[in-house]
């Protein structure tokens, strides 16, 4: 009896689907699609990557949208929008703190789907499309991650925009009207916010949508790449056969029996962004974008700071090279790259220039990252009058060397000079300057400035710059002597430690 | 995935052959992913109507494309004459001092809040003469600030500085302060501006550039 009625129940259940199928062939979407077979080597915690970013992507269009309810692209009403939504809108906050996580993970990602899609080969013959889409897909969602900056309106997307106007200031030929284009006008105003939310809201994500769509294509029509092995070679001849056969000998249907770890890797993820958001919250906003507020210290995201540490450390003439060429170049390599190397070995073990640039490039952007996170070439503005000198450097000090101490912090030196590592970092630390220039050398870089620092010699008048000196003098380590010129001759050692013996302000700071 | 047969589905029967017309019956003997293809047929009513559709549908797309493509490049060719701006009466700027003056952009939108707000450094140099530099830094565009003890304006973003008249002192910045054309008019100081100063167009027509 029940059997019998449990038997009626999945006939009509069956009957129900084969219905739908027979309108909707469900059945063979899915296996074209999720349930396509793919090699059992790429069900891989290596070959997740790609799925996390696209999840990731999920979760910035939903939260996006729910930010649009609120936001209103105005130079007058999006700060204040940003203020409501993160202090006062219930959830806004968190909402705020999702979106912004969910695109540095998405950001991170997608570095790392790129890496390893690079060390495993997979932009060879015959998936040159799916690595070419791949690489707008990387471009696009930088460029979603920099006008997403621009959206949180505050002071740091207020000078941004300046940066990015700057940067295309040095275009030939067209240069100004090219500023004119970015900025919507001649000047940064609400033109400017609306159209970089116009590109972060619509075009960018439309265009992402459809990338995404013909990669996705590519990756079903010419499979996911196997699992490389040393001494396999790609041949274009062969390979098409090669890959059939993997998928005959060991092929599994993506889903059920491939996702599981892209499900896990899933969870991980979105657990992750929520956990962020939860502990770190949103980003911002910093101040309001008001133009006349000129105590900021614009920085961009993390993702840009490497740009903005190559800003400060590259000489004048490798700017317009480094902003305006080096960009198209590096982005046509990247889309020609799988026609340069179209074939052969695809195992990182016999690919040492691939593993080598991987390791140069992350180090380079790592270091340069970190540089400008630090930014030791960013005065402190307020050093001057806000770094403390430590004790060591004060005492035993003359009344002239003192007043010397006093010009320095006023002259605002200390913005640029730290001493013994408190203030700024644009200059040399001075803690041992005594020991490194002699007191004409002091007098005349003081004076005329020079190696990047500028000439104060219209600033001080004699006697300040003899203070400042002889207190650069006193600057040395215990028991060191005064740096000596050279190409005097020299004195007997006695002598020396005669004349260090006679004056007490040198050598016996602590 | 690789293994299918891409015509399997275009050209069975559910979907009436549209969109294989070079597809016949008997290509089920052919090997996969083989399509036939007639020879072009003769003109006839329904080929000429195609054509013809094409090129009406050129014709439609470049008329539409016009104001569109105008649009999105108007902002590339727009002329934005610089214009006369007051920055208020002379007494707000003592002689021999370095002042923060701050104008109305001349193009700005009711719209645009605070950001129509646009501060300027006005150095007065005597009774008569003036320096008046834009806040933006030469080498990215932060906003300079000036430190009237060193007399110097320095950049917070990566270590610029600029002499009392606008040099370059230091730093990256690739030359001195941008200025402002300036006049005094009925007690009040002016510039001509209505402009972010770039290296591409600093801003100023009558300035000498002094390079770094
Ligand atoms: S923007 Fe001023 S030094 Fe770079």
């Amino acid at each position: 009896m029940i059997a019998n009625a449990k038997k009626k129940l999945i006939d009509a259940g069956l009957g129900v689907y084969g219905w739908i199928d027979d309108r909707l062939h469900v059945t063979e979407i899915f296996e074209h699609t999720a349930g396509h077979h793919i090699p059992k080597s790429t069900s891989s915690w290596f070959y997740v990557f790609g799925s996390a970013t696209l999840l990731c992507l999920i979760i910035q269009l939903v939260t996006g949208t729910m930010l649009a309810l609120t936001y209103v692209p105005s130079g007058a009403e999006a700060y204040t929008t940003l203020e409501y939504m993160t202090y006062e809108q219930p959830l806004g906050w968190l909402i705020r703190a999702i979106h912004y996580w969910g695109s540095n993970f998405m950001v991170a990602i997608m570095i790392l789907h790129i890496t390893q899609v690079y060390l495993f080969g997979a932009y060879k013959y015959p998936r040159e499309i799916t690595w070419i889409s791949g690489v707008f897909l990387g471009l696009i969602t930088l460029g979603l991650a920099f006008t997403g900056q621009v959206m949180r309106f505050d002071e740091d997307a207020y000078w941004g925009i300046g940066i990015g106007a700057s940067i295309t200031g040095r275009s030939p030929v067209f240069g100004a009207e090219l500023v004119q284009m970015l900025l919507g006008g001649p000047i940064i105003n609400s033109d400017t916010l609306s159209r970089f939310f116009a590109l972060h809201v619509f075009v960018l994500p439309g265009a992402i949508l459809a990338f995404i769509a013909l990669h996705l294509r590519m990756v079903l029509l010419k499979g996911i790449n196997e699992w490389p092995e040393p001494g396999v070679l790609v041949n274009r001849e062969t390979y098409d056969k090669h890959y059939a056969a993997i998928i005959r000998r060991e092929g599994i249907p993506f889903t059920p029996h491939g996702i599981g770890k892209d499900l896990v890797a899933g969870a991980i993820v979105i657990i992750a962004i929520l956990g962020c958001a939860l502990i770190f919250g949103p980003k911002g906003p910093l101040g309001p974008p008001d133009p006349t507020e000129i105590a900021v210290h614009p920085r961009p995201d993390w993702a840009f700071m490497w740009i903005f540490a190559v800003a400060a450390l590259m000489p004048e003439w490798a700017e317009v090279p480094a902003f305006l060429i080096a960009p198209p170049i590096v982005i046509g390599f990247l889309i020609l790259l799988p026609f340069i190397n179209n074939t052969g070995e695809k195992h990182w073990s016999r690919r040492p220039v691939a593993v080598l640039s991987v390791f140069a490039i992350y180090l380079s952007l790592g270091i340069l990252t970190w540089f400008g996170i630090t930014g030791p070439w960013s005065p402190p503005m307020l050093a001057w009058s806000g770094a403390v000198t430590p004790k060591d450097f004060v005492v035993n000090r003359t009344p002239l060397e003192l007043q010397g101490l006093v010009v320095f912090q006023q002259k605002q030196c200390r913005n640029c000079h730290a001493i013994d590592g408190i203030g700024g970092h644009r200059g040399p630390d001075l803690w041992n300057v005594g020991d490194r220039m002699t007191h004409p050398q002091l007098v005349r870089q003081v004076i005329q400035g020079g190696g990047n620092m500028p000439a104060y010699g219209k600033n001080l008048t004699p006697h300040e710059v003899e203070a400042v000196v002889q207190y650069m003098v006193s600057l040395r380590p215990p028991g060191n002597v005064p740096a000596l010129d050279s190409a005097k001759p020299a004195e007997p050692p006695a002598e020396n430690r005669k004349q260090a013996a006679k004056e007490p302000a040198h050598g016996d700071r602590g | 995935m690789s293994s299918d047969a891409p015509n399997k589905e275009a050209c069975s029967p559910a979907n009436g052959g549209c969109g294989c017309s070079g597809g016949t019956p008997a290509s089920g003997a052919l090997p996969p992913g083989v399509v036939t293809v007639e020879a072009p047929a003769p003109t006839t009513r329904r080929n000429f109507l195609f054509q013809i559709g094409i090129a009406l549908n050129l014709l439609a797309g470049a008329l539409i494309s016009i104001p569109l493509i105008g649009f999105v490049l108007s902002t590339f060719i727009q002329k934005f004459p610089l214009q006369w701006i007051s920055l208020g009466s002379l007494e707000k700027f003592p002689v021999g001092q370095v002042r923060l003056a701050q104008y109305l952009n001349p193009y700005r939108r009711t719209w645009d809040g605070e950001t129509a707000h646009i501060p300027c450094w006005v150095r007065r140099i005597d009774e008569a003469e003036f320096q008046v530099f834009a806040i933006n830094c030469t080498h990215l565009g932060c906003p300079v600030r000036w430190f009237a003890e060193s007399k110097l304006f320095m950049c917070p973003c990566h270590g610029g500085a600029f002499y009392e008249n606008g040099d370059h002192a230091a730093g990256p910045p690739p030359r001195g302060l941008f200025t402002y054309e300036y006049r005094v008019l009925n007690g009040n100081l002016e510039i001509k501006g209505g402009i972010l100063p770039t290296l591409a167009n600093p801003g100023n027509p009558t300035e000498k550039v002094k390079e770094a």
